[in-house]
């Protein structure tokens, strides 16, 4: 008896029937299908201290979550930073990416934000500058601004929802797109809501930090 | 913060300031450190020396606290870990900058994967080099990031014994982990007469001990409903000083209880509901019982792949309720069906004050008990086979007390060491669990017997390819004279390897035979411990008497069965329910 022990062997066990899918979910073995990704606007209020963003980074490239976009700037409460997450993932991955954020030190408050809610990216779009009229009027088209005209380039600037950028960057092509540089998108809940839970929507600096003293979200 | 969370750690308040009668006022900034730890309750350090730590050490000098001058920072990393989980408060262990902070990074993982409280402190050059890429820097903040609960990179001499104040308590509050202080050396050596303040968590920083109320009523009724119920038992329970509640509340509604390898003395084993350790190695019942179960209420586990073999088989029938003071942990590897979030202990109260009634379950107790007597864990002594590391591992288990703590290293060994051992009480198994760290015995066996109590015995089993990985901490052990047995489990072999090689690899041993190892018996004589060598099965209970007996260290160097495996086996991914109880059924 050197190499093993005594029972039933694996095949005259009972077995369940039962399965779970690979969010660890019990399914039904007919209908078992994998989950479907879909695109999540995520809001992290942050302490502005140095190393924040590496932090997140690190987080989403250590746990192989697939992010779109990323921005990060301060709000009006001096040490505070909002970061805005665009991320292609299953309803099981955003939950855990809106926990994982949550539990950053740094981590004052983390949402996740509906459709409805206010979005807007910039884009710098520098092209062939041989048709000057044209370009100008597919920038005025898209509500955009030109921020440098010279003899062989002209420089453009879009904002506007993501849609609204990709379809200017279409129209741009024509012209022959010499550089590109994008902002990813950044974005508020609207109305009244408030952006990260607990997050007072009003306008004065003092109350743009969450009204409670639970900061971390789903803690 | 509940008081179970952290009962072992009284968090200074504004109220109760620190004793300061008896030291001097703070002068620079490494001063600030050490009183900072002293504040925190810290009576045990594990470091090595270097030039960027220097003036932590130079003010540790006139410090009360005890410091372990380890001889590899690894070990000192390994040390205060296993010193944490004894103890139930952060271990300390220091290291000077770059080579000395890398080579803490390996500890630091393994507290990180493990939610043990620890507390690192490593030198730094000084602020107006860093960057440069100076003699011994590296971006230790940076290497740690994704390896520490929080960590902090001190710029200030003012504050940084607010820092290690705030580390200490990061690291012993909520879900429990290793948390790094990086001091450059001109902050240490700046002078300050700052005291620092208590140590606090930071505002950002409020985990949720107290449970959500229709969370725990839910939770309760599904549980009242079941047929089939199974507590599974993690590390968490031991971590949140939850033994007590869970023991109360599986006796009270007879639930038998599985543990994860995190959780082993949780709940005692030989109690009649312990089904024992589940997972890749644990018994052939556990392991029939989460497969069957149909609610399993799972405390404190981050459902670790090496519990659940592959997700699509685990528990596969069962609703989870899942208590958890980590948000993050709910439905992270294994979708909850009732989360509970919380400390382990006031959700068992709770949870155990909601129950609408109890389970209906003599069939399923029954059918628990059957499986125990259907797969048992045996082994075969006859005396013309070479010694079974089982015996040795019994043998030692009959020859101590209930209390004894045991360490280990990784691989067949520590397998042997957890599947053949009784566990009755928490705190007494000392491993590496989701690192799977080798070397890790001999090191956590000189932090767990600083923290444990001076008549606990302390053993730590090793195979000799662990051992061989940190043995040079013999030198601490014999220096310092600990009182520890490290039982070498000697088969020639990385065993784990070579059974893996000799089921999934056709045999090939690619460098897994060491062909031949050093006779640790000697090994140890010369580093000044006692070693013994013991070949035969009728050498072993007098051998273990007279190392057990001997105060100080000891090596007992067992040859064993180069052929022994471990069982039972779930090959990686599979149905636990399928677990092997030999090579031909993998």
């Amino acid at each position: 008896m050197t190499q093993g022990l005594q029972g039933p062997r694996p095949e005259e066990r009972p077995h369940p029937d039962g399965r779970r899918n690979a969010q660890g979910e019990r399914i039904d073995p007919v209908a078992e299908a994998a989950q479907e990704t879909r695109q999540a606007t995520v809001s992290a209020l942050v302490e502005h201290e140095p190393g924040v963003l590496s932090l997140v980074s690190g987080l989403f490239s250590r746990r192989q979550f697939n992010i779109e976009s990323l921005t990060v700037g301060p709000t009006t409460v001096d040490g505070h930073a909002r970061i805005t997450l665009v991320v292609e993932e299953t309803d099981a991955g955003i939950d855990q990416i809106k926990k994982q954020l949550a539990k950053l030190k740094p981590s004052i408050a983390v949402g996740e934000l509906g459709t409805d809610a206010v979005r807007a990216e910039l884009v710098l779009l520098k092209v062939q500058g041989h048709e000057p009229d044209k370009v100008h009027a597919i920038t005025q088209m898209y509500e955009g601004q030109t921020l440098d005209a010279g003899p062989r380039t002209i420089t453009v600037q879009i904002t506007g929802d993501q849609r609204k950028i990709d379809d200017a960057v279409d129209a741009f092509r024509q012209f022959g797109i010499i550089e590109i540089a994008r902002t990813g998108q950044t974005a508020l809940a609207r109305g009244d809501t408030p952006t990260t839970p607990g997050e007072s929507p009003a306008a004065s600096a003092e109350s743009t930090a969450p009204a409670n003293s639970t900061p971390n979200s789903d803690q | 913060m509940s008081e179970r969370a952290t009962s072992s750690y009284q968090e200074p308040t504004e109220e109760q300031p620190p004793e300061q009668s008896k030291q001097k006022p703070v002068t620079n900034g490494a001063q600030s450190v050490v009183r900072a730890l002293e504040n925190a309750g810290v009576t045990h350090l594990f470091g090595v020396q270097g030039g960027a730590i220097m003036p932590v050490y130079d003010a540790l000098y006139d410090s009360e606290m005890t410091h372990v001058m380890m001889a590899h920072e690894q070990s000192a990393a390994h040390a205060a870990d296993a010193y944490g989980i004894v103890s139930g408060k952060p271990g300390v262990c220091l290291a000077t900058s770059g080579p000395g902070a890398t080579n803490l990074v390996t500890g630091i993982a393994d507290a990180s994967m493990d939610s043990d409280p620890m507390i690192a402190l490593t030198g730094q050059v000084p602020s107006d080099m860093v960057g440069s890429d100076a003699f011994q820097e590296t971006d230790t903040t940076g290497v740690t990031a994704p390896i520490t609960k929080a960590n902090y990179f001190a710029s200030d001499t003012d504050t940084v014994g607010d820092v290690v104040g705030e580390a200490f308590a990061m690291a012993a509050t909520g879900r429990q982990g290793p948390t790094l202080v990086d001091l450059p050396k001109d902050v240490t050596n700046a002078p300050t007469d700052r005291e620092p303040g208590p140590a606090r968590t930071p505002s950002t920083y409020n985990p949720r001990t107290d449970p959500d109320d229709e969370a725990v009523e839910t939770a309760a009724t599904a549980l009242a409903n079941a047929e089939k119920p199974v507590i599974l038992a993690g590390g968490g329970v031991i971590k949140a000083n939850a033994t007590a509640e869970l023991r109360e509340f599986a006796i009270a509604h007879e639930i038998p209880v599985v543990t994860t390898m995190p959780a082993v003395g949780a709940f005692p084993e030989d109690h009649e509901l312990s089904m024992e350790m589940a997972g890749m190695h644990g018994t052939g019942y556990a392991n029939m019982a989460i497969t069957h179960c149909d609610v399993m209420l799972a405390v404190g586990t981050r459902f670790d792949d090496r519990l659940t073999g592959g997700v699509d088989t685990f528990a596969p029938e069962a609703e989870i309720i899942h208590i958890d003071i980590d948000p993050a942990e709910i439905s992270k590897n294994v979708y909850a069906d009732y989360p509970v979030i919380g400390d382990a202990g006031t959700a068992l109260s709770r949870l155990h004050e909601a129950i609408p009634g109890e389970p209906d379950a003599d069939e399923w107790r029954e059918q628990c008990q059957t499986w125990k007597t259907e797969y048992p864990m045996d082994y075969g002594t006859p005396d013309d086979e070479p010694l079974k590391p089982q015996f040795v591992v019994e043998a030692m288990d009959a020859a101590t007390d209930a209390d004894t703590i045991v360490t280990t290293g990784v691989g067949q060994h520590q397998m042997w060491a957890v599947q053949y051992w009784t566990y009755t009480e928490p705190r007494t198994w000392v491993s590496s669990h989701g690192l799977g760290t080798m070397g890790y015995g001999l090191p956590a066996a000189i932090g767990a017997r600083l923290a444990a109590r001076e008549d606990q015995a302390v053993v730590s089993f090793e195979g000799d390819g662990s051992f061989l990985m940190t043995l040079q901490e013999l030198s601490v052990a014999v220096r310092d004279n600990m009182d520890i047995t490290v039982c070498v489990l000697n088969n020639k072999y990385i065993g784990m390897v070579r059974q893996w090689q000799d089921a999934f690899f056709e045999g090939r041993h690619s460098a897994s035979d060491y062909g031949w190892c050093p006779e640790f018996d000697k090994l140890a004589e010369a580093f000044g411990a006692k070693g013994f060598r013991v070949d035969e099965y009728d050498e072993v209970a007098d051998t273990i008497e007279a190392a057990l007996d001997y105060d100080g260290p000891s090596v007992i160097d067992f040859h064993i069965d180069p052929g022994a495996n471990v069982y039972p086996m779930v090959a990686s991914g599979g149905a636990n329910g399928l677990f092997a109880l030999s090579e031909d059924q993998l």
